[in-house]
């Protein structure tokens, strides 16, 4: 396990189920801050697993540098074949119905789910 | 120089409108250290204005609306303020300021800051783009390029389109040569 943690927010990587959990608040300004996230999140890319989880079902919020974050995500896992990229979500969290649809259009082949 | 761009919605003082403003000096504390007060401030205008979407324990759809009305006007309130301090000249007096209009059928944010006129040029190339193109489109363009080289310039104003119907217009005015007044107005319907 390894994890980045804030007063608004956390972000664990647990290797051995390749989950990547991002809670909280995240409205960071901007990539070089959004670095260790995105090292974590590539991290989770470099997994040999063939399913990939993005659990996001306690992120409250996250700006759209946190979204360009996670649209760069999708586009780099396109060149990973055979591997099933899956974002668990929130259908309470208002933001998340609204934006993580678009990253389906950036890879198509996303599993998006709303508890 | 004074003009506007997109639907812009003038709000005269004499109106009786419920409205909240908020403003900041660039000159008193820097950029870095002001950054979380733009989610404080961001969530306080989301918590502000349930008051007039009331719940009703008995209505499970006023609690649904509420949150969403709530969670529409912190993150727009959010990228507002965001873009306002990212691009504001901060070598002078002139406030940043974020208003909120609260009008029967939508919610109206001004978002005003001084610009030097090489940003002011970026800016309405970047607003004429978003008037003028698929947004929807142009959104995953943006990401691609961003994919690349790390820009991703005019973002927050497309996701605000995109995910929150949001309607976006500008006014400008000249405060002397080399300043341009810019107020980015976000409308989006109730």
């Amino acid at each position: 396990m390894k994890s980045i943690n804030d007063e608004n927010y956390t972000v664990t990587l647990d290797e051995a189920n390749s989950v990547i959990n991002i809670n909280g608040i995240l409205r960071l300004s901007g990539n070089a801050e959004y670095q260790p996230i995105i090292d974590l999140l590539n991290e989770l890319l470099e997994s040999k697993s063939e399913t990939l989880t993005i659990n996001v079902e306690k992120l409250d919020f996250l700006n759209s540098s946190g979204i360009a974050m996670l649209s760069k995500f999708m586009i780099s896992a396109r060149s990973r074949e055979n591997t099933s990229i899956v974002i668990n979500g929130s259908n309470q969290i208002p933001w998340q119905a609204k934006s993580l649809k678009n990253l389906q259009r950036l890879l198509p082949s996303l599993e998006l789910n709303f508890n | 120089m004074n003009e506007t761009l997109g639907s812009y919605v003038e709000i005269a003082n004499s109106d009786d409108i419920e409205q909240l403003n908020l403003s900041f000096s660039p000159s008193s504390l820097p950029l870095k250290q002001r950054w979380r007060n733009n989610g404080l401030s961001a969530d306080f205008l989301g918590d502000y204005v349930t008051t007039f979407f009331p719940k009703d324990d008995s209505d499970p759809e006023t609690s649904m609306r509420q949150a969403e009305i709530k969670g529409s006007v912190a993150y727009i309130a959010n990228e507002v303020l965001e873009n306002a301090m990212k691009y504001a000249y901060d070598n002078n007096d002139s406030m940043i300021s974020i208003s909120v209009f609260l009008l029967k059928d939508k919610i109206i944010f001004n978002g005003t800051n001084d610009v030097v006129k090489d940003q002011f040029e970026q800016l309405s190339k970047t607003a004429n783009e978003l008037l003028e193109n698929d947004t929807n489109e142009l959104f995953i363009q943006r990401m691609e390029e961003n994919a690349l080289s790390d820009t991703s310039a005019g973002l927050g104003l497309l996701t605000m389109i995109n995910d929150y119907d949001a309607n976006i217009a500008w006014k400008y005015t000249s405060t002397s040569n080399d300043v341009v007044n810019v107020t980015t107005q976000v409308t989006i319907k109730i």
